[in-house]
């Protein structure tokens, strides 16, 4: 139901009315005639209709969500609990640095933490989401080449398994994307990877571990191959869990990366935000990193912009990135120290091999048997889809009536009919075996009662939605005329 | 199981090209990509008279799944698009081969064709894919 269908006219929530200002001096040109059409209800009834709302969700905090590449792990109360200290919720983004010491000193620390944990020489903290990680990594290597006046570098390469987001942070960088192929095993084409490189090889950009799900074993290699025309390579933190105080991208041969504090730090994936993408780089590109950054005078912290990093790629937001995000980053860090940090990705790595294993043994096909998974894998249900009639989708779909959050379904692009599984390093064995028995039991729901897959959800309050209507006619307005017609 | 006709040339990136009796090379994407993309949603085509060349992006096809680039086969100039697409994407599924057609070139240079490939040449590229 729409909050409009509530409305009453002349209904209001008086309680929520400030004191009404005067408005004396907009243009009569400017002011509207008719009122907005909000709708007209109490505060209760807004209450209790975004309250149900929220309760028809999945989420971590309910349900075990599994959603490969997303790193739904538990975000801990102790780091919300800390970055709601009235001294930082209250502080002013403009407040002068002599009031802000607590806040910069963290945020100083923070710094210093994702420099170690990544192996990067120089670390910012500004961009807003992995997104803007990613741009501001790609802008860093076109400012490089161009500081250098290097200006004939006009490709990026992306491997076919990376994620969507890097061809389109390269095309808005203004590089073309050239694919290098994945082999059979999950590995890049290294013999394709070097016919592609040469003068206008501007960099690479790659995760690591893939999306396929295993680690690149030749990593060092395909270093070696990029930096000897002149290229620089793009690390995509999208995966780090899987390697979090185990291996160092910059080890790697990485020149610049972004992670997203949103996964591996454990800090809420909202709706759409409020994300983090904090950028890490190598000596080369110390010159170019977004501002501010936090500095450190003996023991005096603060900003240090533009004038004294002349040749940073610029500010990326109004301040300093999304600090209550950073913030909660800053007290995980904290809470895990550094041994608990080498835990995160032993355990995630740990807990998706655990699960892949009791997955194959209930006869379920993994994509890349051979290889020993990541912090997630991929199983396959191309066999399943050819022969009994269902979908990786309805699959899916049926998981949701057994209280799990479905897995992502149908990425990577390379895998037909595949879920990407990630169990992350915050779940029990009891819950992992919980997903495994679901999954059991639904393969034999596909042999028995197949129409029982296609037609789920059953229990979830909405059915199955029509997703090609959905595409197809798109429509996001609400007009009242909507309700008449509904 | 799909089809592939033996009249037509590919692309390892699923689009097919089939040369008409005037000359002009018909694009359009194979029975086998519109069954992995599922319920085309949406269609964007080259413009008409524009350059497009061989190997490179001319449009894009988008499913309920994925959105992927279409490929020109050959280099030349875009001398008709199938308009009834942008209203009806549907017709990618029901008829790839036929009223599902993208667009229509004029080649500049039409041995380029050559150098794709066969229908059996395609379909073992697709069953390694499905593999």
């Amino acid at each position: 139901m729409l909050i409009f269908e509530l409305s009453s006219e002349g209904r209001s929530a008086t309680a929520q009315f400030e004191e009404a200002v005067p408005v004396t001096d907009i243009p009569s040109a400017h002011l509207r005639s008719e009122s907005p059409g909000l709708p007209e209800v109490s505060e209760l009834q807004v209450v209790r209709h975004f309250t149900n709302l929220s309760k028809k969700n999945f989420s971590i905090d309910g349900q075990f969500y599994p959603l490969g590449s997303c790193t739904m792990k538990y975000n801990p109360r102790g780091a919300h609990r800390a970055a709601s200290l009235p001294g930082f919720l209250n502080r002013h983004p403009l407040a002068p640095e002599q009031n802000s010491q607590g806040f910069l000193a963290c945020m100083y620390e923070l710094q210093e933490y994702l420099k170690d944990v990544t192996g990067m020489q120089a670390v910012s903290l500004t961009p807003m989401a992995g997104a803007q990680g990613e741009f501001a990594g790609v802008a860093m290597i076109r400012a490089y080449h161009e500081h250098r006046k290097d200006t004939d570098r006009t490709e990026i390469l992306i491997p076919s398994a990376a994620h969507g987001t890097n061809p389109a942070t390269a095309v808005m960088c203004g590089y073309k994307v050239r694919e290098v192929g994945v082999t059979r095993d999950g590995d890049v084409d290294i013999d394709e990877l070097k016919s592609a490189v040469g003068p206008q090889t501007a960099g690479l950009m790659m995760t690591n571990p893939s999306t396929c799900g295993v680690f690149e074993r030749r990593i060092q290699e395909i270093a070696k191959v990029v930096h000897d025309v002149g290229g620089l390579l793009y690390y995509d933190g999208a995966n780090l869990n899987a390697i979090l105080g185990k291996v160092k991208p910059g080890d790697m041969g990485f020149d610049v990366l972004h992670m997203n504090l949103h996964k591996t730090f454990a800090t809420p994936h909202g709706g759409g935000g409020p994300g983090s993408g904090p950028v890490g780089v190598g000596e080369k590109l110390m010159p170019f990193v977004p501002t501010p950054v936090v500095g450190k005078d003996g023991d005096d912290y603060r900003w240090i912009d533009q004038s004294e990093l002349p040749l940073s790629i610029g500010h990326l937001s109004a301040f300093m990135g999304n600090a209550g995000i950073l913030l909660r980053a800053y007290a995980y860090a904290r809470l895990l120290g550094n041994q608990g940090m080498h835990r995160v990705g032993e355990y995630a790595t740990l807990n998706a091999n655990y699960m892949a294993k009791q997955l194959t043994q209930a006869g379920f096909r993994l994509a890349y048997p051979e290889r020993r998974a990541t912090h997630e894998f991929i199983v396959t249900l191309a066999d399943e889809a050819r022969d009994l009639g269902v979908t990786a989708m309805d699959f899916a779909k049926r998981l949701l009536d057994y209280g799990f959050h479905a897995p992502t379904t149908y990425f990577p692009l390379l895998v037909p009919e595949c879920l990407l599984i990630e169990p992350t390093e915050t779940e029990t064995r009891e819950e992992i075996d919980g997903f495994v028995e679901a999954m059991v039991e639904i393969l034999n729901e596909a042999r028995e009662t197949p129409d029982l897959l296609k037609q789920a959800p059953h229990t979830m309050p909405v059915k199955r939605l029509d997703d090609v209507k959905a595409a197809r006619d798109l429509d996001l307005t609400y007009s009242p005329e909507f309700l008449d017609n509904n | 199981m799909a089809e592939f006709p033996d009249n037509l040339h590919y692309l390892d990136s699923h689009e097919w090209a089939r040369v008409e009796d005037d000359g002009t090379v018909t694009v359009g994407i194979s029975d086998h990509a519109q069954e992995s993309l599922g319920d085309v949603v949406f269609v964007e085509m080259p413009e008409l008279n524009s350059e497009v060349s061989a190997k490179n992006e001319a449009g894009v096809v988008e499913s309920v799944k994925a959105a992927s680039d279409i490929y020109a086969p050959v280099s030349g100039t875009v001398s008709a698009v199938n308009e009834q697409l942008e209203e009806a994407p549907e017709i990618v599924n029901d008829s790839p081969y036929d009223d599902g057609w993208f667009f229509n070139i004029t080649p500049s240079n039409l041995d380029e064709i050559s150098s794709l490939l066969t229908a059996s040449e395609y379909q073992k590229v697709c069953e390694e894919e499905d593999h």
